[in-house]
């Protein structure tokens, strides 16, 4: 079969193991760690999660070596996800001229008293 | 006349009768395995597309449930996942390398990472019940917080179940294989399903590898 | 029967393998079979019986509509009505009709290949089709469901009735779809005939090809989708319910994400059969292929981005509005490349009227129709006045009906002598043809006068001024049904006569149409070796088969 399936050894696969296990306690000892906001934060934790990913797609799953049309059904399901992603988010982040406050129009309708009334205004974009 | 004329003539006893040769059975297989794999990311992913809208409105819900998950288990299950993903690549090397008692040692050990993982889940599932953490309208934690919090578990039990089921089934898979290579049926001839159960199973090691930063480290 | 002549060398494969496919093994033997071409004729059977289900509904909500007020059925009924008209359509027919039936039978033939990829991944798939058409009718006795097929929150998180198990079941078919999405990418890339580059195959199989991709890749979001509107109805998680903070319209845009798509899951193999009846039925080589090849994998691709033209009126903001009005006139190029095509291979060829063709010229007309007003449609300003509209209904009709359904009618008879062995009457095929022409035309057309005046969709009264243009519509639906009629009757009585097709009734070039009608259970005694384009009809023709004469 094909001899690029097991051409990277086991030395390989124990260097990746190492990676992996030592990005884990980057990415939770950077968690204890206050980046100045939240989404940094989450941008961090998410980059190292793309790196560990990327590590075992390319050596655990042999998509190095592999056959390039399987890299290609991979990439492209992660592409059609980000297309997923991204077009709910334009509309949430931009309905507040509909909407404002957009999701959290509960929270105007159940204090009506406590809500500002001045940035309600459809002047507001 | 083609000297491929099919029906007879299979080179070994693995090949179905519609391929020409070994090798493109092989190929077609890991194609089909793959374009699986991608149904299984979107699918993950309308999960994570949720969760990620919602946590853009909520943030200090998904902080405040964030708090009631512990960091350490969800460090140690990490390990035992990326392990399991370890000694699962090393079985396929070894079944493609007619290492017939290597393999049944790398598999019997992903199912103990595997096992682990579970006891683990168990452990955090049962102390959360017990706190009155259930997902939506069962959520009847006293110690307050934002009402979010209910949609966070929503998402959590959905996200950690789903992947648990598929840690289950991936166990099941890999307990037939261990049986399988005790028998000697898998050589460097012939070591598809390993093969093809090892992408399976790392990719529900992908799946985790992000679950556990979002789930437990947002903060 | 079969008029291809055994070579000697078969005589070694026994004799199992010169028998055709219907006659090989007992009727029982038929539930477990792998045979791509038995899997392709039982999913026929299953969804022509599911399409006799959904057009009562039809004729029933129809007759509701005859006269304003009640006229046969209670406001109730009339919701679970339409609900099952549409669920089972969409769902259980136009889904899985094109590609399930004709492709699983022609595609692996189409290729030269004896089987798809995955053999025993179809028969699963058969019988999770299967599991999921019994858990839906399990769901519509025990009470029926009231939301529509698109089940909308919060309506569908709130109202009773087993909405669970409907969705359940559109799940499970979610799966069926999935893995035969699966199967037809790998049987493409990987079991194609020695000498069959990609610009050779023939274009049926780059259509399925493209919907394949769709299959696997938006599918899998509906499963999600229906596991959490279940998840809501279990558990009030929130996720979609504005009380607890959610958003419905995140709903929608879970659901349009795959049923967007979808719907090109349901015409690209429409438009797949058409770019084939064509060139055959003109006897000339196809105007364009590369281009209508690439269209398919464009009109793929583009599905995913244009989903919020569903939703202009939805709460949705309006830069997004904007954004998808502005994609869905991109799906507009494509589309019209493949129409354009289509004209100008008709153009100076030998044009055989028979029903394939006949249905196929349909297909031109009604695609046309369907194709412009959805641009009407897709331009937001236009789509406020006209949303939920009998004018959408006019226009998907026009689409799924109009296009894929009449397609399918002409893959059935193009495929019939193949598939069966045995011609059909032309004589009543070309009767039928014309009522189905007329009904479909009365029945839709005046929808779109009743849609532009207001005439809300889904509604169970409606003002006495629209009266005559529904009266209209109902008898045109009789008329359609007339035409469904005659043409079970001759097809029946075609399987009663003894095999009478010769191997190549249409003068084609694939490779399907090279081996016998019915095809030996292998499909081919030896593997073709391609010596020839799919449409080369400007060169004398070449078999790629051994042994091979009309």
């Amino acid at each position: 079969m094909s001899e690029h399936a097991h051409s990277s050894g086991a030395r390989v696969y124990v260097l990746t193991l190492v990676a992996l296990l030592i990005l884990t306690g980057i990415t939770v000892g950077a968690s204890y760690i206050n980046f100045g906001s939240a989404s940094a934060n989450i941008i961090i934790a998410i980059v190292i999660a793309t790196v560990k990913v990327s590590l075992v797609a390319l050596f655990f799953m042999h998509l190095r070596h592999d056959n390039p049309l399987n890299a290609i059904i991979f990439i492209s399901s992660l592409i059609f996800l980000g297309i997923f992603l991204a077009f709910p988010l334009i509309d949430i982040q931009s309905r507040d001229k509909i909407i404002p406050n957009g999701l959290r129009v509960r929270e105007q309708v159940a204090a009506p008293k406590q809500a500002a009334p001045a940035p309600a205004a459809p002047a507001h974009h | 006349m083609s000297s491929e004329s099919y029906g007879h003539a299979a080179e070994h006893a693995f090949r179905q009768h519609h391929f020409v040769n070994s090798e493109q059975q092989f190929d077609t297989s890991k194609l089909g395995m793959w374009l699986f794999l991608a149904t299984e990311i979107l699918m993950f992913g309308g999960l994570f597309v949720g969760f990620g809208l919602m946590q853009a409105n909520y943030p200090e819900a998904w902080v405040a449930g964030h708090h009631h998950l512990d960091r350490i288990m969800g460090s140690i299950n990490t390990v035992f996942l990326l392990c399991s993903s370890f000694t699962m690549v090393m079985a396929v090397h070894a079944s493609s390398t007619n290492q017939k008692s290597k393999t049944v040692l790398n598999l019997l050990a992903t199912l103990a990472f595997a096992g682990g993982f579970m006891v683990i889940k168990y452990f955090e599932y049962s102390h959360k019940f017990h706190e009155g953490i259930l997902p939506g309208r069962y959520f009847s934690y006293a110690g307050g917080g934002p009402p979010e919090q209910a949609m966070f578990f929503g998402f959590y039990f959905a996200m950690t179940g789903i992947h648990g089921v598929h840690v289950l089934i991936g166990m099941i898979l890999i307990a037939w294989l261990t049986i399988r290579a005790q028998r000697g049926e898998f050589s460097s001839a012939y070591y598809t399903p390993v093969d093809l159960i090892g992408l399976y199973w790392h990719l529900v090691d992908l799946i985790w590898i992000y679950l556990f930063p979002l789930l437990y480290l947002v903060s | 029967m079969a008029d291809i002549v055994a070579t000697p060398k078969s005589q070694s494969h026994g004799d199992h393998y010169d028998v055709d496919y219907l006659n090989d093994g007992s009727l029982l033997s038929w539930l477990t079979t792998v045979d791509h071409k038995k899997l392709g004729v039982m999913y026929l059977w299953s969804i022509l019986f599911m399409f006799f289900l959904g057009g009562v509904f039809a004729l029933l909500v129809r007759l509701e509509l005859m006269n304003p007020g009640q006229t046969i059925m209670t406001a109730e009924q009339y919701n679970k009505a339409f609900t099952l008209h549409g669920a089972i359509m969409v769902f259980l027919v136009i889904i899985p009709s094109i590609p399930a039936a004709l492709g699983n039978f022609a595609l692996p033939l189409m290729l030269g290949a004896k089987d798809v990829a995955f053999p025993r991944l179809n028969l699963l798939s058969f019988w999770i089709y299967v599991t999921g058409a019994i858990i839906a009718t399990v769901a519509m006795v025990t009470g029926g469901v009231d939301t529509g097929w698109t089940f909308y929150t919060p309506y569908s998180t709130t109202t009773d009735g087993p909405v669970a198990l409907m969705t359940f079941a559109a799940f499970v078919l979610g799966f069926s779809s999935i893995l035969t999405g699966v199967n037809f990418v790998a049987t493409v890339h990987k079991l194609r005939a020695p000498g069959m580059g990609w610009f050779k195959m023939p274009l049926f199989v780059w259509g399925i090809y493209a919907t394949a991709i769709i299959q696997v890749l938006a599918t899998p979001v509906l499963a999600i989708t229906l596991l959490l509107l279940i998840f809501e109805r279990l558990f009030g998680v929130g996720v979609f319910d504005p009380k607890l903070g959610g958003d419905p319209v995140l709903f929608q845009h879970f659901f349009w994400f795959y049923s967007h798509p979808a719907v090109y899951i349901m015409i690209l193999p429409g438009m797949a059969i058409i770019s084939e009846v064509i060139p055959t039925m003109s006897q000339k080589v196809f105007f364009g292929y590369k281009a209508t090849a690439f269209s398919s994998v464009a009109i793929a691709i583009v599905s995913f981005v244009v989903w919020g033209h569903h939703m202009f009126t939805s709460g949705q903001s309006q830069l997004a509005g904007a954004i998808f009005s502005f994609l869905t006139f991109l799906v507009g190029i494509p589309s019209a490349i493949k129409v354009f095509n289509w004209i100008t291979t008709m153009y100076k060829g030998s044009i055989s009227l028979a029903a394939p063709m006949l249905y196929a010229l349909m297909f031109l007309i009604l695609f046309g129709i369907g194709g412009l007003t959805g641009i009407f449609l897709g331009t937001m300003s236009v789509d406020i006045h006209l949303h939920d509209t009998y004018f959408v209904v006019a226009h998907f009709h026009y689409v799924m009906m109009g296009s894929t359904l009449i397609a399918f009618l002409a893959g059935l008879h193009f495929w019939w002598p193949k598939m069966f062995g045995r011609m059909y009457n032309e004589r009543a095929a070309q009767i039928a043809a014309f009522f189905v022409f007329i009904g479909f035309n009365a029945t839709f057309l005046p929808q779109f006068l009743l849609g532009s005046r207001g005439m809300p969709r889904r509604y169970y009264d409606y003002l006495p001024e629209f009266t005559p243009l529904h009266q209209v519509s109902t008898v045109g639906s009789w008329l359609l049904g007339l035409g469904f009629v005659i043409m079970a009757g001759y097809l029946f009585a075609s399987l009663r006569k003894k095999m009478d097709a010769p191997s190549n009734p249409w003068h084609a070039r694939t490779l399907d149409w090279q081996t016998s009608s019915p095809p030996i259970t292998h499909n081919f005694h030896e593997i073709p070796v391609l010596k020839q384009g799919p449409y080369d009809y400007f060169k004398p023709f070449e078999p790629s088969v051994e042994g091979y004469h009309e």
